[in-house]
């Protein structure tokens, strides 16, 4: 019989210490995307684009580990950590990502477009700081219907620079939506540092709008879950929004194979020495930790060989839910 | 022996309405979002008293940032509402299109899951409010997939089709028109009166020429034809929906008369009236026994003196004058 990850995870305590749970869903979007970009630079390739948050693990994990499945969450074009993190099954992502029949879009829509709404993820995303609109809309929603669910937006800091940030603090301030602003700010703005798009500091752009800022060490899960856990508890019990700005690092370039011209080996180094699953394992049993490393390691390779043998999808995918009627 | 159904003068703004709220009195899902929908009533009055009957909360008054505007739509309708976001003037839905086309338009595409989305726009040059609040941009939102488009010519489908979009599954733009608000018609006086999306209008029969006419255009092309009974015998299609066409209904009459004018408030080139003689073309070019005709302004921008206004615009009697031609 096979049991299933979170069964294997539990059994090893993830589910009753949550730094080792933190752990483990880290180190479970890691080889994720390092395995999804093994298959980048392989022979046969993705058929897509693929922008990796390899580094980022902390800020997905850190602030959805204590999230309901009813809780929302709207992420990014770099959201593959965001999807795993918030329940995402990492053989239908797979599949998605390698244009395979049972992805989560029928394999068309690829790493931009995974939007799983039966776990309150309304979507990666291909327009930056498009997500940022639906996020207020959702937590608009949740309160006409009185549900003490909350939702978490995440944009990068470039999306920062979109006017509908500048709306969305606004209206969520007005109406104290449920809602926290999570800035996952990986340093780099696609093709280049952030010197040429960040003015100022993000999480501080708030304050005219009477909306809380926080800044947190976005390399340290533990760090994250308690500034995310206290602005979503204020989120829940009618305390309106909260913006959060975690500090992280972009491991690869903008895109997968892009050679990321715009900085220095150097800089590389010293950003990548800031890991934050090493720093995680780092209070773990080392024991424990290779254990769950074990089960990680099946679970992405039995992901990899179900979206290795699934069905490319084909034509007949194309002119699938379009419309429910007419 | 023919059933008569009684009908009740109603302005086209009173059908509009009528619709918000009876749906939103009949399923607690509904609610409205948009600029002064709720303490202002709205800036035709047509949603007056809608926010002290069904609260602040599912009558919303938002803040001038119609990105955000359109976001609350699609955000709302994706965990659970069937929201309806009012859009002032058409013209701004230049400021909401990321949300309605990049995220609300694919979001059945992306998640399989529906989105019961209305979205209500006001369109046309009806009062004197100039060239950023009176255009016809309906053509820009019907070549997108996962979207439906709809645009009422009179009160009777202004409120019939605003409640089936309301109770549909798809995101569905609702093209109203300013120059048709203070108009009245005959609204049949029935319990719930539905318009089916999708549906095309034979609004008055005939052999001789095909009037496809849209909004504001269609009493005018109706006008037109009843003008020239004694002589031409006009049959006027309303598509009412115009994404997806009905083109079985069109086509069909187009086939019969075999002359096609169309009749639109928008500008000419890549619009509705252009798909429409390019269907007609494509489909019936056997039975054509003249070139499809055009009726639209000239490819000018719309101004703010009404007298310009109704210069720019075809009239009926524009309208007749085509139609003659296709008989010349």
């Amino acid at each position: 019989m096979v049991t299933s990850i979170d069964d294997q995870l539990d059994a090893l305590g993830a589910s009753t210490d949550p730094a080792l749970g933190r752990y483990a869903t880290m180190q479970l979007c890691r080889r994720f995307e390092e395995t999804v970009h093994d298959q980048f630079h392989s022979e046969q390739g993705v058929p897509g684009p693929l922008h990796l948050a390899i580094g980022q693990e902390a800020v997905a994990v850190g602030a959805c580990h204590d999230l309901r499945t009813t809780d929302v969450i709207t992420s990014t074009h770099r959201g593959h950590h965001h999807c795993i993190a918030k329940g995402a099954r990492t053989d239908r992502m797979m599949a998605e990502l390698l244009g395979r029949r049972p992805g989560y879009s029928h394999g068309r829509g690829g790493s931009m477009h995974i939007a799983i709404p039966e776990i309150g993820l309304l979507g990666t995303n291909g327009i930056v700081g498009g997500g940022i609109p639906i996020a207020t809309g959702a937590a608009y929603g949740l309160q006409v219907q009185k549900r003490d669910d909350v939702v978490i937006c995440f944009f990068g800091e470039g999306a920062a620079a979109e006017g509908v940030l500048a709306e969305a603090l606004n209206v969520a301030s007005l109406w104290k939506l449920p809602i926290v602003f999570l800035c996952e700010n990986n340093q780099y703005v696609e093709l280049a540092a952030q010197d040429l798009h960040v003015a100022g500091e993000i999480w501080r752009r708030g304050t005219g709008y009477a909306v809380p800022g926080v800044h947190v060490d976005g390399n340290d899960v533990d760090a994250v879950t308690a500034a995310v856990g206290e602005a979503v508890e204020r989120a829940r019990t009618g305390g309106g929004p909260t913006i959060i700005e975690a500090l992280t690092f972009r491991w690869f370039g903008h895109y997968a194979g892009d050679k990321a011209a715009f900085r220095t080996d150097e800089e590389v180094e010293l950003g990548r020495a800031g890991d934050p699953i090493v720093r995680a394992r780092k209070a773990l049993d080392p024991v424990v930790v290779a254990e769950v490393d074990r089960v990680v390691e099946d679970e992405i390779a039995s992901a990899l060989r179900f979206a290795l043998s699934s069905p490319v999808s084909g034509p007949d995918v194309l002119s699938l839910n379009h419309l429910a009627s007419v | 022996m023919s059933t008569e159904i009684a009908t009740k003068s109603t302005k086209y703004w009173q059908g509009i309405s009528q619709a918000l709220t009876e749906e939103m009195d009949r399923d607690e899902r509904v609610v409205l979002v948009g600029e002064d929908v709720g303490r202002a009533g709205g800036p035709y009055g047509l949603t007056r008293g809608l926010q002290d009957r069904f609260g602040a909360d599912r009558v919303r008054d938002t803040p001038i940032s119609e990105a955000v505007l359109m976001g609350l739509g699609v955000g709302s309708g994706a965990v659970g509402l069937r929201p309806i976001v009012e859009v002032m003037f058409f013209d701004f839905a230049m400021l909401m299109m990321d949300q309605l086309i990049n995220q609300g338009a694919k979001y059945r595409y992306f998640t399989g899951h529906p989105l019961p989305l209305t979205v209500r726009a006001m369109c046309g040059a009806g009062g004197h409010n100039g060239a950023q609040h009176s255009q016809n941009i309906e053509a820009w939102f019907c070549g997108v997939p996962g979207l439906k488009v709809a645009m009422s010519s009179n009160a009777r489908d202004a409120k019939g089709l605003l409640k089936s979009a309301v109770r549909d599954d798809d995101p569905t733009l609702i093209i109203e028109t300013q120059g048709l608000l203070r108009d009245r018609f005959d609204v049949p006086v029935v319990d719930d009166l539905l318009i089916p999306l999708g549906v095309a209008d034979v609004r008055r029969t005939g052999t001789d020429v095909t009037v496809v006419a849209t909004g504001r255009m269609v009493p005018r092309a109706v006008e037109a034809a009843e003008g020239l009974a004694d002589e031409i015998s006009v049959e006027v299609v309303d598509p009412r929906t115009i994404s997806p066409l009905d083109t079985a209904t069109i086509l069909e009459s187009v086939a019969k008369t075999g002359r096609l004018v169309v009749a639109q408030e928008a500008l000419s080139p890549c619009s509705v009236a252009a798909e429409v003689c390019s269907l007609a073309a494509e489909h019936c070019f056997a039975e054509l026994k003249a070139p499809p005709v055009r009726v639209t302004p000239d490819f000018t921008n719309v101004p703010t003196p009404l007298p310009l206004v109704e210069a720019r615009v075809p009239q009926a009697d524009t309208i007749a004058a085509a139609i003659r031609t296709t008989l010349a």
